[in-house]
């Protein structure tokens, strides 16, 4: 089985490559890259995309995601939510452990592991729980998850309040080189806020989240993994003091990494508009000067990832009173389209950085053998157009959640191709089904 | 001239046009509540509905009886006695409220945006009687109604809203409606418990009373909910009593004629000491009349009526 990409921009910083360029794919690997490429000599000969205009990437990874399964299977499966990725130009992502049971033993990571092989149409990476439960009091099993496949741990949604703990923590995932993904917000501090504390919340009469919430809890880590030398790396990084944080701790030197979602480089909390519980996230949407300093600390390198926290809820989950309706925004099918007209549009990311943000610093964080299109590496592949314009309609999401405060919004640069260990997962904006063929569109 | 919104959700929505054409409406609706037979047919077949989720004998009653002065069939709900509501979403309820065929519902609820919600679902009229911490905007009505009654105008006065300012739909209404009308609002309260960004609303904040009660034409007084207390947004009701609570000699350092004012239910020692309650100065039963005649003709220019002076027969 061959598939060439003919023609197309090959950006895979990794290899030094950004220029037009054929791709070859043999038996799920890159065979070659390089001009002029043909398939020679095979009886069946491969299959060709016409690339002409279109952006090659190195398969875009999202590390921070809610696929909900086992457990709440009304909000999403293994296999809804991988088809949302696949819609969304990405060919893994890293699933966090607030399901229920939550992920916190080998049998787990095992299970979901299992249920990514039979119903995934993307790659699937599971992360594990920092403390059983994800309740805050004993370690989890983290050296036979890992040994079992995860990827990182964290207690996402539950932030792990006793330091000590959280110290014992690092300091057992840095034996086995995990990173320890960490939701970054003082719980006392978030009290019951449901939105950014500021203006907006005095109007509406919401309770507020400070921002010192989060930048509290930063700068716990980013001390605690100094102490102990561990892989830190803060998830959904939503204010300007929590970047100027990791921004010092970079320059101390120290082993951090950051990640920020599409909506909080997109929106201020002026979003929640009148009530709209689809704007409900945690970290919440913050003040412009947040937005602002998110979208520098993408520019100047604080932050290393985009990862969209993708959380599925049911419909009538978020159809209620904001105070009673749960976090959570659905990322996976706007995050390309988000990136592209906030970040490379403006000027903010070029496509180099773009795919180190969302494939090749994702790949390193987690360990994976994954991020570059070097022959030999997995055939995970994702193609943009940067020219091609969507309004987004929140009713064709592939995910069951339709939590998005993007409906309506025209974006421009989007995913048109998904492959994933060679296989054509995503084609010109549809899921491609296991007997539908490749056309050959050259020339056409 | 009628009202632009077929709601009243909040006084942020209303104009300066809109709150006048309120309290002037208001004006021979308190007429009728001062005759012998309390009765006009003006609202005759209309079916307004009191749909409270939080419990408020005050503001129930006032709506409840503002429909029956104007001949309106009214009905309440509240969740502990209606199995309609109990457990099932606003959404649904909304949705069995209007295939009922109600004209106009009034929702109390301990959520801000409940009324929002509901507007969403239904085509009848909603009025905002309460919402968490968002909004109270017939309160604001009656506030105003009731200043400009006993000083003629609100343009150009002083008034202070003194108390938990933070948790006060009644504050957030009034800063509204005291601003839009061209008076000069001060709050004042413990800084635990004024909000953040509230300067922006075009008020001034004061944590010394004595500071912001000096040469103010009005006091509003707000009442003190013993919960903030207990989640520590100050030491004790004691302390609150003696550095927030409004004295005869807080209150002398407001002009001589200033009202003093108080949404109800009252903590009589606590936030407002009973002289300065029971007053010359005090207008705080009359507020409670004047909350009638407001929702009297919050109801008539909701339910389609034209110029107030129809209703006169
Ligand atoms: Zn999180």
């Amino acid at each position: 089985m061959k598939l060439l990409i003919k023609g197309g921009r090959v950006v895979d910083p990794a290899a030094g490559i950004n220029g037009e360029n054929d791709i070859l794919v043999e038996d799920g690997k890159i065979s070659a890259v390089g001009n002029n490429l043909s398939v020679s000599g095979t009886a069946g000969g491969a299959e060709t995309i016409d690339a002409a205009g279109k952006l090659v990437l190195p398969g875009l990874i999202d590390m921070h995601v809610h696929l909900r399964e086992p457990g709440f299977e009304a909000k999403e499966t293994i296999a809804t939510g991988t088809r949302a990725a696949a819609m969304g130009g990405f060919t893994g992502v890293a699933c966090m452990p607030n399901t229920n049971p939550v992920i916190d033993s080998r049998a787990l990571v095992e299970f979901i592991n299992s249920r990514a092989a039979s119903e995934g149409l993307v790659n699937v990476y599971p992360i594990g729980a920092v403390t059983k439960g994800s309740k805050g009091e004993e370690l989890a099993e983290i050296g036979d998850m890992k040994l079992a496949g995860a990827v990182g741990i964290s207690d996402d949604g539950h932030p792990v309040m006793n330091a000590q703990l959280m110290r014992l923590a690092m300091e057992y995932a840095g034996m086995f080189g995990l990173p320890v993904i960490s939701h970054c917000e003082d719980l006392n501090l978030v009290a019951d806020g449901v939105m950014h504390e500021g203006y907006q919340s005095t109007v509406y009469g919401l309770k507020g989240i400070t921002r010192a919430a989060e930048e509290t809890m930063v700068a716990r880590d980013i001390i605690l993994a100094e102490l102990t030398g561990a892989r830190l790396h803060i998830a959904h990084i939503s204010t300007a003091g929590s970047v100027d944080l990791v921004r010092m701790a970079k320059k101390r030197g120290l082993n951090i990494t950051a990640e920020a979602t599409p909506h909080h480089f997109s929106l201020t909390d002026e979003a929640v508009g009148n009530y709209d519980t689809a704007t409900k996230v945690n970290p919440p949407l913050r003040g412009e000067e947040d937005v602002e300093a998110v979208r520098e600390g993408l520019r100047d390198g604080t932050i290393d990832v985009i990862a969209t926290d993708h959380a599925p809820h049911a419909v009538e989950e978020k159809d209620v009173e904001f105070n009673y309706a749960p976090f959570g925004i659905v990322g996976l099918e706007t995050a390309v389209g988000l990136s592209f007209r906030e970040l490379v549009e403006p000027g903010i990311l070029t496509v180099e950085d773009l795919v180190m943000k969302m494939s090749v610093n994702p790949a390193r964080i987690l360990g994976l053998v994954k991020g570059t299109l070097k022959p030999g590496a997995d055939a995970d592949i994702t193609i943009i157009d940067p020219d091609l314009k969507e309004k987004v309609d929140i009713s064709r999401f592939e995910t069951k959640g339709k939590n998005s405060p993007f409906g309506g919004w025209e974006l421009k640069g989007l995913p048109v191709a998904t492959i994933v260990g060679g296989r054509v997962v995503m084609r010109d904006r549809r899921l491609w089904q296991e007997n539908d063929k490749i056309r050959n569109t050259s020339g056409g | 001239m009628g009202l632009k919104h077929k709601d009243l959700l909040g006084i942020q929505d209303l104009s300066s046009e809109e709150i006048r054409l309120i309290l002037e409406t208001a004006e021979p609706m308190k007429d009728i509540i001062r005759r012998q037979i309390k009765k006009v047919p003006t609202l005759r077949g209309k079916a307004v509905i009191n749909l409270f989720y939080e419990p408020s004998t005050r503001t129930r009653t006032s709506f409840e009886l503002a429909g029956k002065y104007m001949s309106a069939d009214t009905i309440n709900i509240s969740t502990s006695t209606s199995s309609v509501v109990k457990g099932e979403s606003l959404r649904d309820t909304a949705k069995t409220l209007e295939v009922m065929g109600a004209d106009i519902v009034i929702i109390r609820h301990s959520a801000a945006g409940a009324p929002h919600i509901l507007s969403k679902y239904i085509s009848a009229s909603v009025i905002n009687a309460g919402d968490g911490f968002h909004e109270h905007p017939t309160q604001a009505l009656l506030d105003m109604f009731t200043i400009k009654e006993k000083k003629g105008r609100i343009d150009g006065l002083k008034v202070a809203v003194v108390g938990d300012i933070l948790h006060s739909r009644v504050a957030r209404s009034n800063i509204w409606g005291f601003t839009k009308m061209g008076a000069e609002v001060r709050v004042i309260g413990p800084s635990t418990l004024l909000p953040p960004g509230i300067e922006k609303l075009g008020v001034t904040p004061y944590t010394s009373i004595e500071e912001g009660l000096s040469g103010v034409d009005v006091i509003m007084v707000l009442r003190i909910q013993l919960e903030r207390q207990q989640k520590g947004l100050f030491p004790t009701i004691r302390e609150y009593a003696r550095l927030f609570g409004v004295t005869p000699e807080r209150a002398g350092l407001a002009r001589p004629d200033a009202l003093i004012m108080h949404p109800g239910p009252m903590n009589r020692g606590v936030e407002i000491s009973p002289e300065v309650a029971d007053s010359m100065q005090s207008v705080i039963n009359e507020q409670v009349t004047n909350g009638v005649a407001v929702r009297m003709a919050l109801l008539y220019l909701l339910a389609g009526g034209g110029s107030p002076h129809e209703i006169i027969d």
